[in-house]
C-alpha cells in the first residue's frame, strides 16, 4: 500500500493510530484521531476490517465499518491509511463481480471458501494476468490528463484504453512497446515539469468524487431497450436518467435484467445493491451464455457486476453504489456509452437510514437522514452525456436507471419522491398489472419520458415517418380506454355505441399485443427498432380497416372473433423466420376486413 | 477478542425493558455472549448490543425479570453466540435457546457454530432449479417451489396457514429424486396447540424423526425469539451443507419476530420508523431469509417456508412488505375463500413464485407449464374483473364471452384451488385440471399459449 502520498502534511508520524472508544454495530467510534480526513479509509480492530470515516470530532472520529463488527472491542487499535475510500481502475475490471468496497467475490471465493469470513481481501483487480498492450502515443509527446496512451484488450467486446489520469499533465519520456505486460508493469514514464511519474495501467480513484469532465451536453440519442414499452412510449436517452419504481414483485429486477441485457450502450455496470444472492447468481450463470445481439459476444464481456447483498454488511452497501459510478465513469472517460442500473436505490437510501440512526443524527422524513434528497441528486448527477478532458473531442456517456422499493408500494414515499425529483424518465410499476401477469409491469397512464420529444426525432429519422402520429395515437386510445371504463363502471357495458367499443378493442389490442412482453420468450425478450416499428405498422393498418367496417356497419363483437385479432399476440414471439409470413398474413387479413358485409 | 476472557461483574448498573447496562467493565466485545447469574442462581444468556471502554448495554434473551442492580453476576464469555451441532439433533426438540426439552440428554457436539453465520458469497451460489412438487395446484400450477428458495406465506389471523404449511411438509416431493430430507421447525411466539398441531402432524407422517424442531412458544420469552430462527438456520446449514440434505425450514411466526426486535429498539429508545419497527429490520430480516438457497458443489439445499399473519390482513404493513422484498415470492391467502369454504384458499393473484421460471417446463414439469400458467392467471384476473362489475350492476349487459370468463373464475376457485388437505395433485393432474378450465374458453382467448400447445391440450368449447 502506498502510504503517505504527496498530498500528506509534514507533522504526521508514520504510524498515527487512534484507539476505539465504542462500538454499536456497523459504527464505531475512536480516539486519537487528530489529524484524520473525513472520508478517509481506516483499518478496525485487530483483524483491520475496512472502514471509513463520516463524522470528526476534535480527535475523536466516527467510523463506518464495511464488515460485521461482532467482537470488535474497545481498546483495539484503529489504522489510518491516509487515503480515502477508493477503487482500483484498470483491464481487469469486465467481466468480474465485486462486493460493495470493491472487494472481487470469485477471487475472495477461492481464498475463503463458501461464506465471506471477515478481513478477507484480493486486489481488485489480477496482477498477474498478462495484457497485450498496444500503444497510442510516442516518446517525446505532450500529453495531457485523459488522453489515450495506449489500449489494451480487455475482453472480446471491450478495448480498454490507458488514460492519463485526471490532473496529471507533461511529455512522454518513454512509452512502453507493442507487448504483453501485467497491470502493475509501468507501461510510461512522464515528465511533469516537476517530477518524474511511472504510469501504470491501475489508476485508483476515491469513490465519492466524480471525474471531471469538459463539459455537460444534453442526451440527444435514444437508448434503445429492446422492450416495446420503454422505447416507443418512455424511451431513455444515452446520457440520461431513469427510476423504476414498484412495490415488491412488480417486476424492477426482471427489467433492470432486461435492459442489461439489450441496451445498446457499451459497457454495462449492473449494481445489485442490497438485494438478493440469488439475483446475482442468475445474472452471473446466465449473462455468460446470451449474445449481445450487437456484436455476438457474450454479454458478461462488456458488464461489471457490483453485488451487496442485502444480507451483506450494510454500510459497504451504502458505498455500493459509489463504487458502482465511479467504474462507470472510468469506462465513460474512454469514450463508451454505459448503462448503469441500481437495484435498489431504497435499500442504499435505507443503508444511509441505519447508518444515521446509529449516529443518532437528527432524522428527517421517515427517519431518513436530511442529507437523503442531496445525496440522490448527486448520484444522479454523475450520469450524462459529456464531452471528456482528453485531446480529441471524445464524448462518453453514462445512462443510470435506479429501481426504487417504495415500502407498501405506496409512491409518496421519501425515496420515490425526492428521485423523481431528479430523473427524467419514470416507469411506475403497477401491482395490479402484476397480478395479472402483464409484463412489463409499466403502468401506461402514470408513466412519463421527458425525453419523448428527441427521441421522436430519431426513430423518425432512421426508422419510419409516422412514428409519432402511431405513438400519439396510441396513448389516446389507451387514456380513452380508461375513460370509458369509469363509464362502464358506472352505468356498465350496453350503453356503449359500437365506436367506443372498437376503441376498447384497439386498446386491447395495444395492451395485450404491444406493451405486454414476456421477458422469458426467445424472441419476445427483445425487439429491436425495426420490429417494433412494422408490429405499430401491422396494428394500425388493422385499425384504420376496422373503422372502416364498423363505418359500413359490421359489428366490434364480430371482428373480436376473427383469427386475426389472435395473430396480433403472437407478433412479439414470432422468430426472425415466422416475421414475414406473420406480418403478410396479417397485413392480407385486414385487407379482407374491408370487403367483410354486415351480418355475415 | 482480548485474551481478558471470562472477565466476571458483580452488579449491573441499569436494567429497563429487555436490557441491561453494565459500568465499569473493559474490553468487552461487540456482540459477544454475557451469561447472567439472577439473585436467585438460575443463569440466562445476553448478548452485548452496545460497547464502550467502560460500558456494556446487554440485551438478556430470556427477559429481565427478577434481575437485580447489585448482586445479579454477569460474566462475559469473550464469543458470540454459537450452537452445538450433531447429526442427532434429528428426531430432538429445543427450546427457543436450543436447550433440550423432550427429556434427552444434551447435544454431544459434532461441531459448534456462530449463530450468525457468515454471508454466502453471491459467486458461491447455485441458482435454484429444481422444482418441488407439493401436490397443491394453486402452488404447483401458479407458483411453483423450488429447492432452496424462500417462499412465506402470508396469512392472517384465523386461516389455515398451520395446515398448508403441513400439507406441503408432508407431500413435497422432487420427482424421480431419491433424497437425504430434514426438517427444522422454529416456532416464534405461536401458541401451544399450534406447535402441538405441527408436531403432530410431523409425527403421523414419519417426518418427525427426520425433524429438529426449536420453540419459543407465546408464553416464552419474547427476546428469545430473536435467536430462535438462526439457531434453527445454523442446524439447517449444518444438515444441509455438511450433511448433504434438503432442508426444509419452517419459521412461524415472523410477525412475533419483528415485534420482539421492535420491542428492543424501543427499550433501546432508537428512531422508529414505518409503524415503530426499527429501520434495519430490512437487514434484520434479509440475514434470516438469505440463509436459504444451494451452493455450488455442495449436495444439500435450504427451503425455507417462513409463515407471518398480517396484521389486519394489510399486506402493505411492514413484515409482510418487507419479506416480500426479500423472499422469492409469497403464497397468500385469503379471508374471501376462507370464507367460501375453499382449502387452501390461496388468492392466486398477489401470489408469486419468482424462481418457478427455471424450474418448470421441459424435462422439469411439462413443457406447457409457463404459458398455461400464464393465461390462467390473465383469465382468473378478467373473471374476477367481470365479477366485481356483476356485483354492481347484475348479469344484464354481459356478452356471452363475459359469462364465460366468470364461469371459468368460479370453476377455477372451486376445481383447481380447492382440494382436500391430504389430496395429492400431480403435476400432470394439475395441468390436464388446468386445460380442462381453459377449455371453457374460446380457442381464440387463449392468446398466452401457442398454437402447438392449443392443438394438444385444448378441448374446444362443445366439451366444456
Ligand atoms: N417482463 C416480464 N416478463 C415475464 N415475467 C416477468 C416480467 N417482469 C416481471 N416478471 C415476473 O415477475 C416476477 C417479479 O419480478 P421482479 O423480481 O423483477 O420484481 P421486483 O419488482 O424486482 O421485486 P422486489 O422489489 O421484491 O425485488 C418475476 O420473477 C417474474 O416472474
Ligand atoms: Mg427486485
Amino acid at each position: 500500500m502506498e502510504k503517505k502520498e504527496k498530498n500528506d502534511e509534514t507533522e504526521m508520524s508514520e504510524e498515527k493510530n487512534g484507539v476505539i472508544i465504542r462500538v454499536t454495530g456497523p459504527v464505531i467510534e475512536a480516539e486519537g484521531m487528530a489529524g484524520s480526513r473525513m472520508y478517509e479509509s481506516v483499518r478496525v480492530g485487530i483483524d483491520g476490517l475496512i472502514g471509513e470515516i463520516i463524522i470528526l470530532e476534535g480527535d475523536r472520529a466516527t467510523i463506518q465499518v464495511y464488515e460485521e463488527t461482532v467482537g470488535v472491542t474497545p481498546g483495539e487499535p484503529v489504522v489510518r491509511t491516509f487515503l480515502p475510500l477508493s477503487v482500483e481502475l484498470g483491464p481487469g475490471l469486465v467481466g468480474t463481480m465485486y462486493d460493495g468496497i470493491q472487494r472481487p467475490l470469485q477471487e475472495i471465493l477461492k481464498k475463503t471458501g463458501d461464506m465471506i469470513e471477515r478481513g478477507s481481501s484480493a486486489p481488485a483487480l489480477d496482477r498477474t494476468k498478462r495484457y497485450m498492450f498496444y500503444p497510442l502515443t510516442k516518446a517525446g509527446d505532450m500529453v495531457r490528463e485523459g488522453d489515450r496512451i495506449g489500449c489494451v484488450r480487455e475482453s472480446v467486446s471491450v478495448n480498454h484504453y490507458i488514460l492519463v489520469p485526471p490532473g496529471v499533465t507533461g511529455t512522454l519520456q518513454s512509452i512502453a512497446k507493442k507487448g504483453e505486460y501485467v497491470i502493475t508493469d509501468t507501461i510510461a514514464v512522464l515528465d511533469t515539469g516537476n517530477e518524474k511519474k511511472n504510469l501504470t495501467m491501475i489508476q485508483r480513484w476515491p469513490v465519492r468524487d466524480p471525474r471531471p469532465v469538459l463539459e455537460r451536453l444534453d442526451p440527444i440519442e435514444p437508448l434503445m431497450t429492446g422492450q416495446r414499452i420503454i422505447d416507443t412510449l418512455f424511451p431513455l436517452a444515452r446520457g440520461g436518467t431513469a427510476a423504476i419504481p414498484g412495490p415488491f414483485g412488480s417486476g424492477k429486477t426482471v427489467v433492470q435484467q432486461q435492459l442489461a441485457k439489450w441496451v445498446n450502450a457499451d459497457i454495462i455496470v449492473y449494481i445489485g445493491c442490497g438485494e438478493r444472492g440469488n439475483e446475482m447468481a442468475d445474472v452471473l450463470e446466465q449473462f455468460p451464455t446470451l449474445k449481445d445481439p450487437r456484436t455476438g459476444h457474450s454479454l458478461s464481456s462488456r458488464m461489471v457486476l457490483i453485488a451487496n447483498t442485502s444480507n451483506m454488511p450494510v454500510a459497504a452497501r451504502e458505498a455500493s453504489v459509489y463504487t458502482g459510478i465511479t467504474i462507470a465513469e472510468y469506462y465513460r472517460d474512454m469514450g463508451y456509452h454505459v448503462a448503469l442500473m441500481a437495484d435498489s436505490t431504497s435499500r442504499w437510501a435505507e443503508a444511509m437510514r441505519e447508518i444515521s440512526g446509529r449516529l443518532e443524527e437528527m432524522p428527517g422524513e421517515e427517519g431518513y437522514p436530511a442529507y437523503l434528497s442531496s445525496r440522490l441528486a448527486d448520484f444522479y448527477e454523475r450520469a450524462g452525456r459529456v464531452s471528456l478532458i482528453g485531446s480529441g473531442g471524445h464524448e462518453g456517456s453514462i445512462s443510470v436507471i435506479g429501481a426504487v422499493s417504495p415500502p407498501g408500494g405506496d409512491f409518496s414515499e421519501p425515496v420515490t419522491q425526492n428521485t423523481l425529483r431528479i430523473v427524467k424518465v419514470f416507469w411506475a410499476l403497477d401491482a395490479d398489472l402484476a397480478y395479472q401477469r402483464h409484463f412489463p409491469a409499466i403502468n401506461w397512464l402514470m408513466s412519463y419520458s421527458l425525453y419523448s420529444k428527441t427521441a421522436g426525432i430519431w426513430w423518425e429519422e432512421h426508422i419510419g415517418p409516422d412514428f409519432i402520429r402511431m405513438k400519439q395515437e396510441m396513448m389516446e386510445i389507451l387514456q380513452r380506454e380508461n375513460e370509458l371504463e369509469e363509464i362502464i363502471r358506472l352505468v356498465g357495458p350496453e350503453t356503449l355505441p359500437e365506436s367506443d367499443r372498437l376503441l376498447l378493442l384497439k386498446a386491447e389490442i395495444i395492451r395485450e399485443s404491444y406493451l405486454m412482453q414476456y421477458a422469458f420468450d426467445e424472441y419476445d425478450t427483445f425487439t429491436g427498432p425495426e420490429k417494433q416499428y412494422r408490429m405499430l405498422k401491422a396494428i394500425f393498418k388493422f385499425f384504420e380497416q376496422a373503422e372502416h367496417a364498423i363505418d359500413t356497419g359490421i359489428q366490434v363483437s364480430e371482428l373480436r372473433g376473427l383469427p386475426l385479432i389472435e395473430s396480433f399476440a403472437r407478433m412479439g414471439t414470432s422468430s426472425p423466420e415466422e416475421e414475414e409470413t406473420l406480418f403478410n398474413s396479417i397485413e392480407r387479413n385486414s385487407e379482407t376486413i374491408r370487403n367483410m358485409r354486415a351480418g355475415l | 477478542m482480548t485474551d481478558l476472557k471470562f472477565r466476571t461483574y458483580t452488579g449491573v448498573s441499569k436494567v429497563v425493558g429487555p436490557l441491561m447496562v453494565l459500568d465499569g467493565v473493559e474490553g468487552i466485545g461487540y456482540g459477544e455472549i454475557a451469561e447472567i447469574t439472577l439473585p436467585g442462581g438460575e443463569v440466562r444468556i445476553g448478548q452485548v448490543l452496545e460497547t464502550t471502554t467502560t460500558r456494556a448495554m446487554v440485551q438478556v434473551f430470556r427477559g429481565t425479570r427478577d434481575l437485580d442492580t447489585e448482586l445479579t453476576q454477569v460474566r462475559f464469555r469473550g464469543e458470540p453466540m454459537k450452537i452445538s451441532l450433531s447429526s442427532d439433533m434429528l428426531g430432538r426438540t429445543f427450546d427457543g435457546s436450543a436447550r433440550p426439552i423432550d427429556g434427552g440428554g444434551p447435544v454431544i457436539p459434532e461441531c459448534i457454530r456462530d449463530i450468525y453465520g457468515a454471508p454466502v458469497n453471491p459467486s458461491a451460489r447455485e441458482h435454484p432449479r429444481d422444482s418441488i412438487q407439493t401436490g397443491i395446484s394453486s402452488i404447483d400450477g401458479m407458483n411453483t417451489l423450488v429447492r432452496g428458495q424462500k417462499l412465506p406465506i402470508f396469512s392472517g389471523a384465523g386461516l389455515p396457514h398451520n395446515l398448508l404449511a403441513s400439507q406441503i411438509a408432508r407431500q413435497a416431493k422432487v420427482t424421480g429424486q431419491a433424497e437425504k430430507f430434514a426438517v427444522v421447525f422454529a416456532a416464534m411466539g405461536i401458541t401451544y396447540e399450534e406447535s402441538a398441531f405441527f408436531i403432530r402432524e410431523f409425527e403421523e407422517s414419519g417426518a418427525l424423526e427426520r425433524a429438529v424442531l426449536f420453540l419459543n412458544l407465546a408464553d416464552d420469552p419474547a427476546i428469545e425469539r430473536t435467536i430462535t430462527p438462526r439457531l434453527a438456520l445454523t442446524t439447517a446449514e449444518f444438515l444441509a451443507f455438511d450433511k448433504g440434505m434438503h432442508v426444509l425450514v419452517v419459521l412461524t411466526d415472523i410477525t412475533n419476530y419483528c415485534e420482539a426486535l421492535r420491542e428492543i429498539a424501543a427499550a433501546r429508545e432508537e428512531v422508529p420508523g414505518r409503524r415503530g419497527y426499527p429501520g434495519y429490520i430490512y437487514t434484520d430480516l434479509a440475514s434470516l431469509f438469505e440463509r436459504a438457497g444451494r451452493i455450488r458443489g455442495r449436495e444439500g439445499s435450504i427451503t425455507q417456508i417462513p409463515i407471518l399473519t398480517m396484521p389486519d390482513d394489510d399486506i402493505t404493513h411492514p413484515v409482510p412488505d418487507l419479506t416480500g422484498y426479500i423472499t422469492e415470492g409469497q403464497i397468500v391467502l385469503s379471508r374471501d375463500l376462507h370464507m367460501k369454504g375453499i382449502y387452501p384458499p390461496v388468492d392466486v393473484l398477489p401470489c408469486l413464485s419468482r424462481l418457478m421460471q427455471g424450474g418448470i417446463g421441459t424435462g422439469r414439469t411439462r413443457a406447457d407449464h409457463a404459458e398455461v400458467k400464464n393465461q390462467l392467471y390473465s383469465a382468473y384476473a378478467k373473471g374476477i374483473r367481470l365479477k366485481s362489475l356483476v356485483a354492481v350492476m347484475g348479469e344484464e349487459g354481459l356478452t356471452t364471452l363475459d359469462k364465460l370468463y366468470i364461469r371459468f373464475c368460479e370453476r377455477f376457485e372451486n376445481d383447481f384451488i380447492r382440494q382436500a388437505s391430504y389430496e395429492d395433485r400431480s403435476f400432470d393432474d394439475t395441468l390436464n385440471l388446468a386445460w380442462n378450465l381453459l377449455s371453457l374458453l374460446p380457442m381464440s382467448e387463449l392468446k398466452r399459449i401457442s398454437t402447438e400447445f392449443i392443438s394438444k391440450y385444448y378441448r374446444g368449447e362443445e366439451k366444456a
